[in-house]
């Protein structure tokens, strides 16, 4: 545990930052320009079809691993800034 | 070389391989066999996470399900994969911090309730058990196929192979194994999609291929998928969801459903560190997205495929279709197990493959002399019958044939150990018989590892009629019991025992209702109270797209319950804070 308290609470507070931001950008590439943005961006074509379609069956799992790692990366250096970090 | 002798040798090695694993890992602590001493590397676990994840369903179904589906498959792969982004962030590293065996101990442990703990056991037992009855199936159809083995026999050899290496070594055994049974898989998926993409397009990657020209035509492939099969009068292939969220909801359970899978969440728990989980968390998808992002190629591909062979020439002419008797040799084989029918309903000899559902299609029909589709495919036929259809060699069909193999083994073992930690762990050790010692403890482990594969054995040779239909039950569970009470364990110190367990049981029942109401009472025949049509589903939501809301109702329930009733008592809000940082996780927690 931090030993810290007022500490702990701003190290859990900029992990639930950075994880709201990725989940923002969760959000979008998959439900937004996957699905519900689709329609919208049908005029924007991309191989045969339109970017909607590229996101909901590509794009969106790039989105996902860029986010996975840009995570651990994120959280890596707030865990060593905030003196929690098990390395 | 003949394919048959081929076949045998592929399987026959790599099954030499498992056994091998087997012999060589073997677990002499607790620690060792239910969370492989905690020493695997995050890269490791990455790729044994990915074969613990992808099952026979995603080798073999989710191309089939993409080929017939197009854009309306899309659920699939953002929901199988967008559940790791939840996984790495809400859940993962918290629960390696806790650091102890099972998904039930700490739902017992954050909510000091032991009634708290059982419930979960119940749901995770109930959506492990479902999910391995899915994966004997998968073992079957490929014995049965391609080493013309009786499909029981073919089932009794597999068990039998998870048996000699899950009971030995436990999670360390399964971690060695399905590391092998993902190179084996990725390579049985990948090596016939490139050759297909080659030669439809002529780019390696598939993932690229399907965004190119078509090279015979040099129209853009998916293009020229659409008009074809428009031109059949079935939907076009890029085609926008009919019901956005109906799409909407069933991704958000997969998603969530994933996430809250025990025999995924486990496999974090063998890295030996927080920061660890997060990595690789990263590194399960990477291995993951290979087959993701090749899958809707293949799906695409195949179908283009298929329908170029039945429609040789103009959609109309009379001699435009394929005579049955000319059919090629993998049209036979696929024949002989029933998996593609053909029935000639306008006796005129050819094979005539069209959507007869179409209204719009229904005069151009008449026109043409067509009386009725004629050939009925199964979905799960396509990636099986992928290679055969494109003409590979032999030695492509007999690596495919290891791969389903490899799916489905690596999944049904990932899940028996779920199954057999929480009885020998949560059950036997946790509640009923505490005072066993470390190697009663392990016996206990073996044996409840034993009986669990007699059980899906026999589940295997002796389907449920309902096999199929349960596979929503089991994501509809995990989203909506175990994923909301673990994100509140975490990220909320004020949910207490009585908002957690109300808020599972009333998560689960109104997933089981909805289900149940479209589905038959226990999915017994006859016994449902609304027909399965979009117009009956509640907001055109399907039954296996409930999970989200169940989730929703699920936090709710939990929320409204906590507030109203006391607060935590002090020991459980510092475990709360002390899971939620990194330091000093490791081999202290271990007992």
């Amino acid at each position: 545990m931090a030993e810290n308290n007022d500490s702990g609470q701003a190290y859990w507070k900029a992990n639930l930052n950075l994880i709201t931001i990725c989940l923002i950008i969760w959000f979008v590439s998959s439900f937004g320009l996957g699905l519900l943005l689709r329609p919208a961006l049908s005029g924007i074509s991309v191989g045969g079809t339109d970017l909607g379609f590229w996101f909901a069956q590509q794009g969106s799992i790039y989105v996902f691993l860029g986010l996975i790692f840009f995570y651990a990366v994120r959280m890596n250096a707030i865990d060593r800034a905030h003196g929690v970090s098990d390395d | 070389m003949d394919l048959q002798t081929l076949t045998y040798i592929v399987v026959g090695a790599s099954f030499l391989l498992y056994i091998g694993i087997a012999f060589w890992a073997r677990a002499g602590s607790t620690g060792e066999f239910y969370a492989a001493g905690r020493g695997v590397h995050p890269v490791a676990n990455g790729m044994a996470t990915a074969a613990d994840w992808m099952s026979a369903a995603s080798f073999i179904s989710m191309a089939g399900l993409i080929a017939f589906n197009g854009y309306g498959a899309s659920q699939f792969l953002m929901g199988w994969t967008g559940g790791y982004v939840l996984l790495a962030m809400l859940l993962a590293p918290y629960l390696r911090k806790f650091g102890k065996f099972t998904v039930p101990e700490f739902i017992g442990d954050r909510f000091y309730s032991s009634t708290a703990r059982i419930v979960a056991v119940i749901c995770l037992i109930v959506c492990s058990i479902t999910y391995v009855i899915g994966q004997m199936k998968g073992v079957g159809v490929a014995f049965s196929r391609f080493l013309e083995v009786d499909a029981s026999t073919g089932l009794l050899i597999g068990t039998g192979i998870v048996f000699l290496y899950a009971v030995q070594g436990g999670m360390k055994g399964i971690t060695f194994t399905q590391i092998a049974q993902y190179c084996v898989l990725i390579l049985a998926y990948t090596v016939p999609a490139v050759f297909i993409s080659m030669e439809l397009t002529g780019t390696f990657l598939p993932q690229i291929g399907l965004f190119g020209d078509h090279a015979a035509s040099g129209t853009p492939l998916l293009t020229k998928l659409d008009q074809i099969v428009t031109d059949l009068g079935f939907k076009e292939y890029t085609a926008q969801a009919s019901n956005p969220l109906n799409m909407f909801m069933y991704t958000m359970s997969l998603m969530i459903g994933t996430a809250g899978l025990p025999h995924v969440i486990i496999r974090f728990f063998t890295v030996p560190k927080v920061s660890d989980a997060r990595w690789s968390a990263g590194w399960a998808l990477v291995f993951i997205a290979i087959l993701y992002t090749t899958a809707p190629g293949v799906g695409a591909m195949a179908r283009l495929n298929l329908m170029d062979t039945i429609q040789t020439g103009t959609v109309g002419a009379p001699d435009g279709n394929l005579q049955y008797e000319q059919r090629p040799d993998w049209f036979k084989n696929w024949e002989t197990t029933g998996l593609l029918k053909f029935d000639d309903k306008n006796g005129d000899g050819r094979i005539q493959y069209y959507n007869d559902k179409s209204e719009a299609f229904k005069a151009k029909a008449e026109e043409f002399g067509w009386k009725g589709n004629e050939l009925k495919v199964d979905r799960d036929i396509m990636v099986l019958a992928n290679p055969e259809i494109a003409k590979l060699p032999n030695w492509v069909i007999a690596l495919v044939a290891a791969g389903g193999l490899a799916a489905a083994l690596s999944t049904a073992a990932g899940l028996l150990m779920a199954i057999s930690s929480a009885v020998s762990h949560d059950l036997m050790k946790g509640t009923f018989t505490p005072d066993i010692s470390e190697k009663q403890e392990l016996m206990w482990a073996r044996i409840s590892m034993g009986v669990a594969i007699a059980i899906a054995a026999w589940l295997g040779l002796n389907p449920p009629g309902f096999a199929a239909q349960v596979v929503a039950l089991a994501f509809g569970l995990a989203a909506s019991s175990i994923f909301p009470a673990l994100m509140m364990g975490i990220f909320s110190k004020r949910i207490n025992s009585k908002g957690a367990t109300l808020g599972m049981i009333a998560g689960i029942l109104s997933t089981l209702l909805y289900i149940f109401t479209y589905k038959g009472w226990f999915f017994i025949p006859g016994t449902a109270m609304l027909p399965n049509t979009t117009a009956n589903h509640f907001l055109g939501i399907a039954p296996e797209a409930f999970g989200a809301i169940g989730a929703l109702i699920n936090f709710a329930v939990a929320y409204i319950v906590s507030n109203a009733t006391e607060e935590p008592p002090q020991e459980i809000q510092d475990l709360v804070e002390s899971i939620r940082v990194p330091s000093g996780a490791g081999a202290a927690v271990d007992h």
